[in-house]
């Protein structure tokens, strides 16, 4: 963890029920980062995106982003548990693509782009969907502006949703598991469109994957993740080629033989 | 059967009409304060709402009735007739229509509030924005039969005397001595207004899951949507 890191995580513990899931866990990740966190299910990295997106509270230790502390405020000289204000805060450069797109159903594809800048970050009308149309074009659906989410296969809808993340001009670009509900044709449009992104933008990306060839494209860094901690942290080239730990040459194997 | 008899009939079904139409808007009305009431995040909001739904399920419309009209009057309130009818059967409906908003409300998928919350919604929008119109798509059928059991319940005001057609038609059973006829006349007639409620709601539904993007079939013994 250096000063500059972006977000920082300090000793963050997280139990649901019996099962430890994030262990004392410590790391950082500087601004324009791509990291990539790897690692069997279960082992937490679903949980440290939905910590960062405030979905998910620590049950102890600290989370920054610029600074600021997630899920506690000053208030009166002490820090006291968050209110939704303060959420509200910090949630403003950060947003995050799901698994399962989470389209809204009720608007079509152009609303569900314009919706957040609109009512959100206050943009006219006009503006917003300009905007909108313009990564709709990038995410090559310029042609389903009109449609409704359900009339869309999965694959576009989560372009679709990739769109409306970059419509509120994020810092922070959460992915979890984006194309694992795609069958191989479909993900690999939502990779390209996301190696896209990773190019021609500066935004932070922290992503949870099984595409290890988009893992290896786009990361400066890899996480090994296993019960709750990082075991390896190590850029892709090394991570993959020349793993040192024998959990993870044993999860990279297994991901080999799958596909 | 005389013209003036006939009168009496119409008169009384514009009666169960607006008996049946302001008791849902009002009934509407409680539905959402009580049901969106039950998921405050404040506990006396809750409290409130949860002896609304219960007390006003456990009670029987007309003894509510009975209280309206004769026990309030007593202590010195004295309600219009009709709006003492409306209120009743609304506040009735509406605690079965605020568990309808409850469970719709919670039908939503857990996803779509987490998508909101990532674009920065505040929790109103999300609400406003995000859930709402969603949750009101899977409130329409359940509300298409509060309505037809709203209409039924009308009947009850002919017992505290306000002229709807029931009380009209006990009026003209005693005029013409043909109980059978004035009976199964009065089925024809709910029937009717019935029948074309459901017709009238399933307008609504269809609409709704457009909205949705999802297309039901059309007709009225369709079945699920696609």
């Amino acid at each position: 963890m250096t000063r500059a890191d972006q977000i920082t995580f300090d000793g963050v513990s997280k139990k649901f029920g019996e099962n430890v899931v994030l262990d004392d866990l410590s790391f950082g990740v500087a601004a324009g980062e791509r990291v990539t966190l790897i690692g069997p299910s279960g082992s937490g990295k679903t949980t440290i995106l939905r910590m960062l997106m405030t979905l998910t509270e620590p049950d102890s230790g600290t989370i920054t982003v610029d600074g600021d502390n997630l899920f506690q405020e000053m208030r009166n000289g002490t820090l006291v548990p968050a209110r939704e204000q303060h959420l509200r805060s910090v949630r403003r450069k950060i947003t995050m693509v799901f698994q399962q797109y989470n389209l809204f159903p009720n608007m079509r594809v152009l609303r569900n782009v314009t919706e957040a800048p609109v009512h959100v970050l206050g943009l006219s009308q006009d503006e917003a969907e300009a905007r909108a149309r313009e990564l709709l074009e990038m995410v090559g659906l310029a042609d389903k502006i009109d449609a409704h989410p359900a009339h869309l296969s999965g694959g576009q809808q989560q372009r679709v949703a990739i769109a409306r993340a970059l419509a509120i001009r994020p810092e922070v670009l959460l992915l979890d598991e984006v194309t694992s509900a795609l069958d191989p044709e479909l993900a690999a449009e939502v990779l390209d469109v996301l190696r896209d992104v990773a190019k021609s933008t500066s935004v932070t990306m922290l992503c949870v994957t099984h595409a290890m060839k988009f893992a290896r494209d786009i990361s400066d860094r890899v996480l090994m993740f296993n019960e709750g901690r990082i075991i390896e942290s190590a850029p892709p080239a090394e991570l993959f080629d020349a793993p040192q730990h024998e959990r993870t040459q044993r999860f990279l194997r297994s991901l080999r033989e799958e596909s | 059967m005389s013209g003036g008899l006939w009168l009496r009939l119409l008169d009384g079904l514009l009666v169960t009409l607006q008996l049946t139409g302001y008791g849902a808007v009002l009934g509407l009305l409680f539905a959402f304060a009580a049901g969106l009431a039950r998921l405050s995040r404040h506990r006396v909001v809750r409290g409130i709402a949860f002896a609304y739904t219960e007390g006003f399920r456990g009670l029987p419309a007309l003894v509510v009735l009975f209280w309206l009209v004769f026990a309030l009057p007593g202590l010195g309130f004295q309600l219009n007739p009709l709006f003492a009818g409306v209120l009743a059967l609304s506040l009735n409906i509406g605690a079965y229509g605020a568990e309808v908003v409850r469970g719709a409300v919670l039908s939503v998928p857990a996803g779509q509030i987490e998508a909101a919350t990532a674009l920065n919604f505040t929790r109103w929008q999300r609400m406003r924005r995000v859930v709402l119109p969603q949750a009101v798509v899977a409130m329409v059928p359940p509300f298409g039969n509060l309505l037809i059991e709203l209409l039924k319940a009308t009947a009850l005001v002919s017992l505290v005397y306000l002229q709807d057609l029931t009380f009209q038609g006990q009026i003209v059973r005693a005029a013409t001595g043909n109980t059978a006829m004035t009976f199964f006349g009065l089925l024809v007639g709910y029937g009717v207004i019935a029948l074309i409620l459901t017709i009238l709601m399933r307008l609504v539904e269809r609409r709704a899951a457009a909205s949705l993007g999802r297309a039901v079939r059309p007709g009225l013994l369709s079945g699920r949507t696609s």
